[in-house]
């Protein structure tokens, strides 16, 4: 029996069928579409070439290899004025992804303390982070970043102010210089290490295994709890576990601080955090931390009262109705949000090229497009290298959905 | 009756008494408010220290604010090292922050009434119980700000109104019969008539009553910000419409393209995209055709917009219910009906607190523009006023300034779109 919607048998193609018929209807207007398309395309890229031409210009690379002619002060691997291009551009990569990092981290934390402030049952803390939220949510991020930067270039003192007997500015607890060049702050190193980067691995190795060793204590806590009901004390284990090994090692290796002190017209020693690199860093953690706050002041909100009163029914604890019920399901709805605030935070730092912070915004697509005048490849190599960011970022947040997804059976 | 064993029964009830003085009024509000338990205690303690240090910095040096003095070293003698703010240049240079620097500055009354006239063409959209025929106000905007703020001849604007008015009314007549038809024939009707127009109309360069014609390149300040972020807005709404129904259809090669617009739109900064309109994009337009910059970064911020509108509308066509789909097909309408007269009504709504968010975000971003040495509110300040002689050094009062005209903006659309959305609920939750 055939249903009365089936075309008739044997009826022929015709071409009215093209515009008349559901069946073939979509294949004509791809078909259009597709073709319009293409034509815009080719009528772009022509007029590219065309003026290109004019220009006598090419499109070509190789301008990546010559050597960049330009310094660099902020920098994370070996770079000088002869190094390429290529190194600049890296340099600058490197730098983005360094206060993209700190900004997403320090953005959490006043993100997450805010949102929970919020609601606090305390009336004045929750109106001071309604305010909080409200205005840093409603200024653009570049007005927050010029404010932030004038404060480290025009309030802080210069370095001449710390000298003398009568100086007008002193170092903050004897270790730290908050100066107009950048903030100054004691460097740790090890006595009889092996030397930086080899003594940097080993302190994350100590971590590392720290956390496997806390990791196995708590799944053996919970197994006992599961056979016997009874759950053993781990707080006092995990604390050993994680600093017991890494006291050890800073006792034997010598762990000891390089002060900054004044010399000369500067500070010397220590770690210098850059101006610009500050300016960015807290702009970008302040105002993202506004909407963070309002990410996680939205999930906590939206675990129902009673899931936290049929917790309470089933006698579990305060605390561990928190850790236990209302924060799983949170997290569901907290992390996607924040996970795009940390896409936001890479994308804003390239603000930083209003405060001569020399990320790969300032390097490929500022100094080396401009002494080049390779805009076209500068600006594509600059669009590729955020968009692959970006679908990282996006892959994650798919994974995670998919994993955090009610499972419905 | 009366039972004797006992001493003594009340017979009448007592009157209330009210609570005891610290279980009511400020006292008990305090208590439960600011002093519950000690670790909240401590909280108020430091939020008021807060507030304390904050206010205590901040109000001196603006009740202190100097208010007239032609520059920063005057304003610091008339001080005579006191705390206090130096306000005097906002005064002084009050129309560069408004206009840029290059308006030329007879003819600050136009943008000014543009500006004032904007309120009145959107206020029917914004509020729906004003009368409809406000509308046709809403509509002659677009060409009156433009004649307003550009100036030059009246043709051009009445040209490209007439023509739009006949593509419309093209669209109205055949829209019945085909969406297509309608849509398609609109807009080459527009067309046709533009080309036409251009014919007809002789080179009125200059021409009798014809006002002063103003470059792109003279805008600037605050009004440079508003317009990006009113003409990208708008024109960004009908883009992201059409990419989020595209990136929901199920023809391939349209899902497909719109799907990549919209990721490497959203995949990228804004900045990258200003550098584009900047020193890329005039590239790809016809030899010699010499399209200006702030038209370049209207295209690149429109673009921007357009996708992260798409996605918000994405979701609101998500949202609804499959049977509202179903329910249009049932009815046997075409997918154009379906879309206009059941689904997109329905998502717009859903999707408005999204679009708003998003046009707050743009207006923000329109800052940016300053990078590429544009000179809007943020630009003005750091370059020709901040670079100036007299007022080299005035930060505070700059930043603030700029700070609180987008906060006063920003938060009222944001208190609009919530008042929206109490209105427009029509579900009984």
């Amino acid at each position: 029996m055939t249903s009365i919607t089936d075309p008739p048998q044997g009826s022929s193609f015709r071409l009215s069928m093209l515009i008349n018929d559901t069946r073939y209807r979509s294949y004509t207007f791809q078909a259009i579409a597709f073709i319009v398309l293409a034509l815009a395309i080719g009528y772009l890229i022509n007029n590219l070439f065309t003026n290109l031409a004019a220009q006598g210009l090419d499109i070509d690379f190789s301008f990546l290899g010559a050597p960049a002619g330009y310094d660099i002060n902020q920098r994370l691997i070996e770079y000088t004025s002869q190094s390429t291009n290529l190194q600049a551009a890296i340099v600058g990569v490197l730098n983005t992804l360094l206060v993209s990092f700190l900004a997403c981290v320090t953005a959490t934390v006043f993100g997450v303390l805010a949102g929970v402030l919020r609601l606090s049952n305390n009336w004045l803390v929750r109106k001071l982070m309604a305010i909080y939220v409200e205005i840093f949510r409603n200024i653009p991020v570049l007005i927050w970043v010029l404010i932030i930067f004038t404060i480290m270039i025009a309030v802080l003192p210069g370095p001449r102010e710390f000298r003398g007997d009568d100086a007008s500015a002193s170092m903050f607890l004897g270790i730290s210089a908050f100066t107009n060049r950048g903030v100054y702050i004691p460097l740790p190193f090890f006595e009889r290490g092996f030397g930086g980067g080899m003594d940097l691995l080993m302190v994350i190795a100590v971590l590392v295994g720290s956390f496997f060793g806390a990791r196995a204590v708590t799944a053996r806590a919970t197994r006992i709890q599961e056979a016997t009901g009874d759950r053993p004390a781990t707080l006092l284990t995990n604390l050993a576990i994680w600093f017991g090994p890494l006291i050890a090692v800073f006792v034997i290796f010598g762990l000891s601080f390089e002060i900054p002190e004044l010399k000369g017209f500067n500070f010397a020693g220590g770690i210098k955090v850059g101006g610009p690199l500050i300016a960015i860093w807290f702009a970008l953690s302040i105002y993202t931390g506004a909407f963070i706050a309002e990410n996680v002041r939205a999930g906590i909100q939206a675990v129902s009262k009673g899931q936290t009163e049929a917790a309470g029914a089933l006698g579990i604890r305060p605390r561990r109705i928190m850790s236990l019920v209302v924060l799983p399901q949170a997290l569901r709805v907290i992390i996607p949000p924040l996970i795009s605030n940390y896409l936001n935070i890479t994308k804003n730092s390239s603000l930083a090229i209003l405060v001569g912070y020399a990320d790969v915004t300032a390097t490929l697509g500022g100094i080396t497009l401009n002494q080049t005048g390779r805009a076209i490849e500068c600006i594509l190599l600059l669009m590729l290298f955020y968009l692959t960011i970006s679908l990282l970022i996006s892959a994650v947040i798919n994974v995670y959905n998919n994993a955090i997804k009610l499972k419905e059976r | 009756m009366t039972d004797r064993s006992v001493a003594f029964v009340r017979t009448e009830t007592l009157p209330e008494l009210p609570p005891p003085p610290n279980a009511a009024g400020p006292t008990k509000w305090i208590k439960d408010n600011l002093f519950a338990t000690p670790a909240n205690s401590v909280l108020t303690v430091l939020a008021i220290l807060a507030i304390y240090l904050i206010l205590s910095g901040a109000l001196p040096w603006m009740l202190n604010g100097i208010w007239t003095s032609p520059s920063l070293a005057v304003c610091r003698e008339i001080l005579d090292g006191t705390t206090g703010a130096c306000f005097a240049v906002l005064t002084e240079r009050w129309n560069q922050l408004l206009f840029g620097f290059q308006y030329p500055t007879d003819l600050y009354w136009r943008p000014g009434l543009a500006f004032t006239l904007l309120f009145f063409a959107a206020a029917p959209v914004l509020f729906f119980d004003l009368p409809r025929k406000l509308l046709i106000f809403t509509a002659l905007y677009p060409f009156i700000a433009y004649w307003l703020i550009w100036g030059g001849s009246i043709f051009g604007p009445l040209l490209a109104l007439v023509s739009i008015a006949a593509g419309v009314v093209f669209y109205q007549k055949f829209v019945t019969q085909s969406f297509a038809l309608g849509f398609f024939g609109g807009v080459v009707t527009f067309f046709v008539v533009l080309t036409i127009g251009g014919y007809i109309i002789p080179d009125t360069e200059i021409t009798e009553g014809a006002m002063r014609s103003v470059p792109s390149r003279d805008l600037g300040g605050f009004m440079l910000n508003m317009m990006l972020g009113v003409t990208c807005v708008s024109l960004s709404l009908p883009i992201g419409i059409a990419l989020a129904l595209g990136r929901q259809s199920s023809m391939p090669i349209i899902k497909y393209v719109c799907v990549i617009f919209i990721e490497f739109v959203r995949g990228v900064p804004l900045i990258t995209l200003l550098f584009v309109a900047n020193v890329m994009l005039g590239y790809f337009f016809p030899p010699g055709s010499g399209v200006d910059l702030f038209l370049r970064v209207v295209i690149m911020i429109t673009m921007f917009s357009a996708a992260y509108i798409a996605e918000v509308i994405r979701g609101g066509l998500a949202a609804l219910p499959k049977g509202q789909y179903e329910a249009g097909d049932s009815l046997g309408l075409d997918y154009a009906q379906s879309m206009r007269l059941i689904i997109l009504p329905q998502a717009l709504k859903i999707s408005i607190p999204g679009i708003v968010n998003v046009s707050v975000g743009l207006f923000k971003d329109t800052t940016l523009v300053s990078v590429i040495s544009m000179f809007d509110l943020v630009g003005m300040i750091r370059g020709p006023i901040l670079a100036s002689i007299e007022w080299q050094g005035v930060y505070w009062e700059l930043f603030g300034f700029a700070a609180l005209l987008f906060f006063v903006t920003c938060y009222g659309i944001s208190q609009y779109s919530q008042w929206l959305e109490r209105r427009l609920a029509t579900d009984h939750r």
